[in-house]
């Protein structure tokens, strides 16, 4: 529960114990004295986890499946992540059915991440209720529509991996099981049908009245030349500059501050953004048209400087990926699917960095692999990466909403935090490097 | 209509998956919403009621300052659910559990190590008794719907004590053995409607182990199909851990399990 103490003289506590609708424990702490903000920290107080240090000694094949169990909500993105980083240690070469089958369980990720937080956990702050529940007799048309688009969502990941949490047919090389053409068939017309249910999202989000507030900030996302980039690619700053994803760490210079058990980041200021809107900043002209169309629907004009349009982003990634996925299946359904063996190793040592965008932003796997076992791991979450500049945003919104009633106060601060779609689990599973 | 019994959920080390399937439940089952009033769901809700019926706990306990809280779910709930592998078995949490808990920390915070608390993973029933558990990592979201209805009939819910093999086999799947892989269906407890062989892949144990599993023979067979003594020990760890040092600790499970 919130607390707060009544102002005196310009003088505000906000204690939010346990931020809900976000994955994960985190708290905010706000503290201004006498007009002075003294403490403004998102804490993060989940659990260490552990993940990279358990991950040593085990054998390649079986990262994926470890890591797929950092997050339930972006197992497909670790579990992608994890993969190409042991693809590249172990120099295998994916088969274009591969990469295709890839990216279409990657877009049902997406999607399900997306509807679930702009409909489940950020909605219902503009809809005045504490959750979704008082909805489905309010306006069950709106719920049912969002459990019937994640539906198809989860069915589109369930056809190729098995599950979306946590998926198994994903393997070093390719798959392990293949989607019949019958199924593809049925998710494409799905998919096609979904469309007014999409239109329908982009309108409801456009009559809700995001709150006002600028801060330009560093945004970096993954980019390539020909499309919206989700998988792979140059890691890109709309401050200028792009890097191979091997060269993460120049990037995200990681460090430990003592309220949160999630790592921070910086680049080239104090602070940058992943995600949804900064992967709109960066790869906007590589949105699909139907998807750019929503942005202009909804106002967004890169470059986007508004936090609370995260969620209007993540609406407009929804019509791109949705969009894309019938253009994917299109194509696997023209060329067939095959099963084809998952592609071998060329070797047994090595070392990789995998990098995709998930649903929050730039994730990086890296390992080092020794004679097929895991000698070294580093994970780096887009959560982690995000906190600094959620901090600076607070630092920067506090002040202006001072003379604010202190409910509205931490409403503003907590729809802030959601806005990000933090994923705490994630970020506090907990990342070091110390390769042997 | 009687009033509808208050349910809450509870997460502690975990990945909040088992919860998104319990959200993913309700797009074929929304029924449930009308069968029970959720009055905390954190992921989910805003609201924290604390006058609750049923306590659904997922996750494992990983650091003292977390019992307190687990302590107090068991005092005010009449039953408590553990929900899936974490909070059943420790989960992957476990896997640390046979290492040393210095290096551990060590490795992943530096010399920054002393400003988190933790300690070995435990599943929850060591902590405080269990009513019944939902097993697998994720949970099954049939078993889980299939479980609240019959707690909301008084019922314990009932999960399989035989191994994922009859389920496999149910299935008609070409053994995972004969597809080259290898699979912990033998020892491992069914109810998953044994998925992870249907997609190709073999069972990795996350349900747990049946009640009298015969570990010495699968470590043969395992042997038998090529894997070393470290894959094996991948294999026999990944969900299994507090398991299986349990079984040592009583010299049942011979050397490492």
């Amino acid at each position: 529960m919130a607390k707060q103490t009544p102002r005196t003289g310009g003088s505000l506590r906000v204690d939010v114990h346990h931020i809900t609708r976000v994955e994960g424990h985190g708290n905010i702490v706000i503290d201004v004295h006498n007009g002075e903000l003294k403490q403004c920290e998102l804490q993060i107080v989940e659990t260490p986890r552990f993940i990279e240090a358990m991950l040593r000694g085990r054998p390649y094949g079986e990262a994926s499946h470890l890591t797929s169990r950092i997050c339930g909500i972006c197992a497909v993105g670790h579990a992608t992540a994890s993969l190409r980083a042991t693809e590249k240690a172990l120099g295998v070469e994916l088969s274009e059915q591969t990469v295709l089958l890839r990216k279409l369980n990657f877009h049902g990720e997406m999607l399900d991440s997306h509807i679930l937080h702009a409909y489940m956990l950020v909605a219902p702050d503009f809809l005045g209720v504490g959750s979704v529940i008082p909805l489905a007799t309010r306006a069950p048309e709106v719920v049912l529509r969002a459990l019937g688009m994640k539906k198809l969502a989860g069915d589109l990941c369930a056809a190729i991996c098995g599950r979306h949490t946590h998926p198994i047919a994903m393997t070093v090389g390719g798959f392990t099981h293949f989607p019949s053409s019958d199924q593809l068939e049925t998710l494409r017309q799905r998919l096609e049908a979904a469309r007014p249910d999409v239109d329908a999202t982009v309108e409801l989000f456009q009559t809700l009245k995001f709150p006002a507030f600028e801060r330009e900030t560093e945004y970096i996302a993954l980019s390539k030349p020909d499309e919206y980039c989700f998988i792979d690619g140059l890691i890109t700053s709309t401050d200028g500059g792009t890097w191979p994803v091997e060269d993460y760490r120049k990037v995200t210079n990681e460090y430990l501050v003592r309220h949160s058990s999630a790592k921070r980041t910086h680049n080239q200021r104090q602070e940058y953004m992943v995600g949804a809107l900064a992967r709109f900043n960066v790869n906007h002209d590589r949105l699909h048209p139907r998807a750019r169309a929503a942005a202009t629907t909804l106002g967004l004009k890169p470059k986007v400087t508004n936090p609370y349009l995260i969620t209007a982003a993540q609406v407009v990634e929804i019509v791109h990926c949705v969009e894309d996925a019938i253009d994917l299946t299109d194509r696997l359904l023209q060329r067939g699917i095959e099963w084809e063996a998952p592609a071998p190793p060329q070797r047994l040592t090595g070392e990789g960095v995998g990098a995709c965008d998930v649903p929050r932003g730039t994730l990086f796997h890296n390992y080092v692999i020794r004679d097929g076992l895991i000698a070294g791991a580093n994970c780096i979450i887009p959560t982690g990466q995000n906190l600094n500049n959620i901090e600076a945003d607070m630092r920067a919104l506090v002040p202006t909403i001072l003379d604010r009633k202190p409910e509205d106060i931490t409403l503003s601060l907590e729809m802030l935090v959601r806005a990000y779609d933090p994923c705490i689990s994630c970020s506090a599973h907990m990342l070091d490097v110390h390769f042997v | 209509m009687a009033a509808r019994p208050k349910v809450a959920f509870f997460e502690f080390t975990s990945c909040e998956g088992c919860q998104l399937t319990v959200v993913d439940s309700l797009q074929t089952s929304p029924e449930l919403l009308e069968a029970v009033e959720i009055v905390r769901f954190r992921e989910a809700m805003s609201d924290k009621g604390d006058d609750y019926l049923i306590a659904f706990i997922e996750g494992s306990c990983t650091r003292p300052s977390d019992e307190a809280a687990i302590q107090a779910i068991r005092q005010q709930a009449k039953i408590v659910v553990a929900l899936g592998a974490c909070a059943h078995l420790g989960g992957i949490n476990a896997i640390r559990n046979r290492s040393d808990l210095e290096e551990t920390r060590r490795y992943v915070y530096g010399d920054k190590a002393d400003w988190y608390e933790t300690y070995p993973a435990r599943p929850i029933d060591k902590v405080i008794p269990v009513d019944a558990t939902l097993p697998g990592c994720p949970i099954d979201r049939h078993e889980f719907v299939r479980a609240v209805k019959a707690l909301l009939q008084g019922r314990v819910p009932v999960i399989p004590d035989y191994p994922v093999c009859v389920e496999c086999k149910l299935k008609e799947n070409v053994c995972v053995y004969l597809r080259g892989r290898t699979c912990l269906g033998p020892i491992a407890r069914a109810g998953c409607d044994a998925i992870c062989p249907t997609y190709g892949d073999g069972c990795e144990g996350c349900r747990g182990l049946i009640p009298q599993p015969n570990i010495e023979s699968l470590k043969q067979v395992l042997a038998e199909h090529g894997l070393s003594f470290e894959q094996t020990m991948a294999k026999m760890t990944l969900f299994l851990t507090y398991q299986t040092m349990e079984r040592e600790a009583v010299g049942d499970g011979k050397a490492n399990a």
